[in-house]
């Protein structure tokens, strides 16, 4: 039992701060906010070239770097913390999602696009209160497949040159068609949104004719919710990244500000305020790594799909909570300035929210754990 | 990251669990899951006999060093024993003072005179220690103390007198760690000392306090003239507090997984009761259900890691700071869980005049998880101040 980090991954994740101080910080941010796309590109392509994470996951015998979800947890922790706005967990998601399905010429070319820095998005859902999968329907013939419907929160759909769909099929199957972003009749804008952190598309297809040959897996609903717990734990690690640097600016304010003639860090409400933030993040933080680590059995077909259902179920409703109660204490501790659109701490906060309640909300969460516990025999 | 244990340590695991199942039998079976908290009163007896059993069979101290009858256990072989003690129903250890505490304040800042006196009988389960530093003026400020220890030339011994309180298991100790002041003149941690004394003599008054649950497990005891050998102070006069606080580090975490399993039985009971009276129907008492067994999923993943920190070196890590105050509520809340699962059944006690269930109890019991060994407002300084560098609590003048 060793229960830490390697000098390896700590290695990984030190570069990753490091980098991510450089690209990400509160101007940068904003100025991807700002921008259509919601992310700049150059900071892009230096992440896939200098940094590599999105080969971070895909196997060496398909170019990749072929580490773990720990690693993986680690940097998207790292990104949370600095309210990175890129398509670094979209394309994750999406890596993912290809690693399950049938190995294949088709899947191979679309690994290859994902290291040469190009994006890949995942349409699993109509976006709905229970966030079922959905929205799309694919009539399938002998010669052609039509696809149509719409599907809710793409992550960076707008900016992904291939989208993956998930579609239910005439035998409600759900199946999985690559799709190029430039294909005839298929529309995907970007929402707007609260949160402008983390670019959200909405995806319509309007009798979308593809060739079978873009299937990349059929009667795969088993497979897409497993993918989908991993996604809950990428989010988590946001999540507790996001939660810590709340606290963290929360404190490094408080330390400062001065009132009645002496720090407001010396008031004990302040402070235990304070000491309550840093338990829930780290009570997050040490279900995450867990999480982590039964995604990597899992992986490995060490772990079942219940096993790691619950590891995700556990840590989402654990960093979502977190990660808001963290931001709203956050702006409290501020004062005026916290709601100000200056300070860095409203940013956090909308993150939160919207993180949140993306992929279930805690009590979602809490209700799956219920469920494993209290009913049946 | 690894979550699981070594192969060594899973044959460790086995022959932990093999020896409490052929040993935890017979006369001991009645003893099983009982004297733990709010249940310290129960078998005192069976249970100071079943700490020599564990003696002779190489269970006591396991932590220590070979030399002083250890097994000189890693962490992990530590943390292994606590949670098969647990999962095999091992009773409340009646010597777990002496042995958590005593022991390794001694091993680290004690005289060989000191250990070659005191360790064997702790390691035998013979001599059971209790912890005498609060006090009615000094409780969560505990550089309080007023409590007197002097230097009786006459006699070449200590003298000491003064009160404690709150002292656990005082009643069925034959020792007890004092802090007390041995120069008056100076205050708060300064000027005091760690005495090593001796329960039975004229000078020491136990009395008993009754608590919430009808039982009482812990005492006022009342120093008048009260003597110890001039041997039996820890350091110097003036070290008590550094002595005081270094055995606050001791622990490290050890015992949090079998503590955690005795919490799960718990939580499974509770369960059990839902399913059976309809209270698993109530969606608001699922989702604290559900948040009970991540609450405590949590604390499990946060003592890997707290035990992970520690294997190479001695400082509390971040997560070691909040782990206190992260169990005691948690646990207090599972107490308020248990009677919110039995409603109005949670008034009926098991019999007359004041015999509580075992889920009565932990609802009172826990109360005190948030008090004892620092309460919740102090951890929360302790991590504001230490984790977090925020500035230290003002002091008022001592009265
Ligand atoms: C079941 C049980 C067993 C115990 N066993 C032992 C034992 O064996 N040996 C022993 O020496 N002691 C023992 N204790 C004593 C225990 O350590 C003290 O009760 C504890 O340290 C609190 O001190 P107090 O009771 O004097 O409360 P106080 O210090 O008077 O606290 C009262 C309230 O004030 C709050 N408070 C105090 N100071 C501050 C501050 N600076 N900031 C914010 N809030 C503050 C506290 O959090 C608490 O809510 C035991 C206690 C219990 C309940």
């Amino acid at each position: 039992m060793n229960f830490r980090f390697s000098d390896e991954q700590r290695m990984i994740f030190d570069t990753a701060s490091a980098f991510l101080a450089e690209v990400s910080d509160s101007a940068a941010t904003r100025a991807a906010m700002a921008s259509d796309a919601g992310f700049n590109p150059d900071v892009w392509q230096r992440l896939c070239n200098e940094m590599f994470w999105q080969g971070l996951l895909i196997p060496e015998d398909e170019g990749g770097l072929e580490l773990g979800h720990v690693e993986m947890v680690g940097v998207l922790e790292k990104a949370g913390e600095r309210l990175f706005s890129a398509p670094l967990y979209s394309t994750v998601l999406a890596t993912t999602l290809l690693l399950r399905m049938p190995a294949s010429d088709t899947r191979s070319a679309l690994l290859a696009r994902i290291l040469a820095g190009e994006q890949v998005a995942v349409a699993h859902t109509r976006g709905d209160r229970d966030w079922a999968t959905g929205g799309i329907t694919a009539s399938v013939t002998q010669d052609r497949v039509t696809l149509k419907g719409s599907s809710r929160f793409v992550s960076f759909g707008h900016s992904a040159e291939v989208l993956l769909i998930c579609a239910h099929d005439n035998e409600q199957q759900l199946n999985v068609y690559g799709l190029e972003r430039e294909h005839p009749g298929l529309c995907c804008e970007r929402l707007a949104t609260m949160d402008q952190t983390r670019a959200m598309a909405q995806l319509t297809l309007s009798d979308v004719t593809v060739e079978p040959s873009a299937c990349l897996g059929t009667d795969v609903e088993h497979v897409v919710e497993d993918v989908l717990n991993v996604a809950r734990i990428l989010v988590a690690a946001d999540q507790v990244g996001g939660a810590q640097a709340a606290l963290d600016i929360s404190v490094d304010y408080v330390k400062e500000r001065q009132q009645f003639g002496r720090t407001i860090a010396s008031y004990q409400a302040i402070k235990h305020k304070a000491a309550d933030m840093m338990t829930k993040v780290e009570g997050a933080r040490s279900l995450l790594y867990y999480a982590a680590c039964i995604a990597d059995e899992w992986r490995a077909g060490y772990a079942d799909s219940a096993t790691l259902a619950e590891a995700a179920a556990m840590v989402s409703a654990s960093a979502g909570e977190a990660y808001f109660f963290n931001a709203g204490t956050g702006i409290q501790l501020h004062g005026g300035v916290g709601i100000t659109e200056e300070y860095d701490i409203q940013l956090y906060f909308k993150r939160a929210r919207a993180t949140e309640s993306y992929l279930g909300s805690p009590a979602d969460h809490r209700e799956h754990i219920a469920r494993l516990l209290l009913d049946g025999d | 990251m690894e979550l699981r244990f070594t192969q060594a340590d899973e044959l460790f695991r086995a022959e932990v669990a093999d020896w409490l199942s052929a040993n935890l039998a017979g006369e001991f079976e009645k003893i099983r899951y009982r004297g733990g908290p709010g249940d310290e009163h129960h078998f005192v007896e069976e249970r100071k006999a079943w700490e020599q059993r564990l003696a002779e069979g190489g269970w006591t101290c396991i932590g220590w060093p070979e030399a002083w009858g250890g097994r000189g256990a890693s962490i992990e072989q530590q943390v292994i024993f606590n949670e098969e003690y647990a999962r095999a129903g091992g009773p409340g250890r009646v010597g777990h003072i002496g042995e958590t505490l005593t022991g390794p304040t001694l091993l680290a800042f004690g005289t060989e005179a000191q250990k070659s006196r005191y360790l064997p009988g702790i390691r035998a389960g013979q001599e059971l220690w209790c912890q005498g530093y609060s006090e009615p003026g000094a409780g969560s400020d505990l550089s309080s103390v007023r409590t007197r220890a002097e230097f009786d030339e006459a006699s070449g011994r200590w003298r000491i007198n003064g009160q404690k309180v709150w002292t656990s298991l005082a009643h069925e100790s034959q020792f007890v760690f004092v802090l007390a002041r041995t120069n008056p003149d100076e205050k708060a941690h300064k000027g005091l000392g760690f005495f090593l004394v001796p329960m039975d003599q004229p000078g020491i008054t136990i009395r008993p306090i009754p608590q919430l649950t009808g039982t009482s497990e812990f005492n006022e005891v009342f120093f008048d003239d009260a003597y110890c050998d001039a041997s039996d102070i820890v350091g110097e006069p003036g070290d008590g507090w550094k002595v005081a606080m270094g055995l606050l580090g001791f622990e490290r975490g050890v015992s949090t997984l079998g503590q955690q399993m005795l919490f799960q039985t718990e939580l499974d009971e509770i369960v059990r009761i839902a399913k059976s009276n309809g209270a698993a129907q109530d969606p608001a008492l699922r989702q604290r259900i559900a948040e009970a067994h991540i609450g405590l999923r949590t604390l499990r993943y946060n003592s890997l890691r707290m035990l992970s920190d520690n294997a190479d070196d001695g400082s509390l890590s971040r997560e070691s700071m909040i782990y206190k105050l992260a169990w005691s509520s948690w646990h207090r809340n599972l107490g308020k869980l248990a009677m919110d699962v039995l409603g109005p059944e949670a008034e009926l006690l098991e019999a007359a005049p004041y015999e509580l269930s075992k889920l009565q109890s932990l609802f009172l019991f826990t109360r005190a998880d948030t008090i004892y060994g620092g309460t919740n407002q102090i951890q929360r300084n302790i991590i504001a101040e230490r984790a977090l560098g925020m500035p230290r609590e003002p002091r008022g003048e001592a009265r």
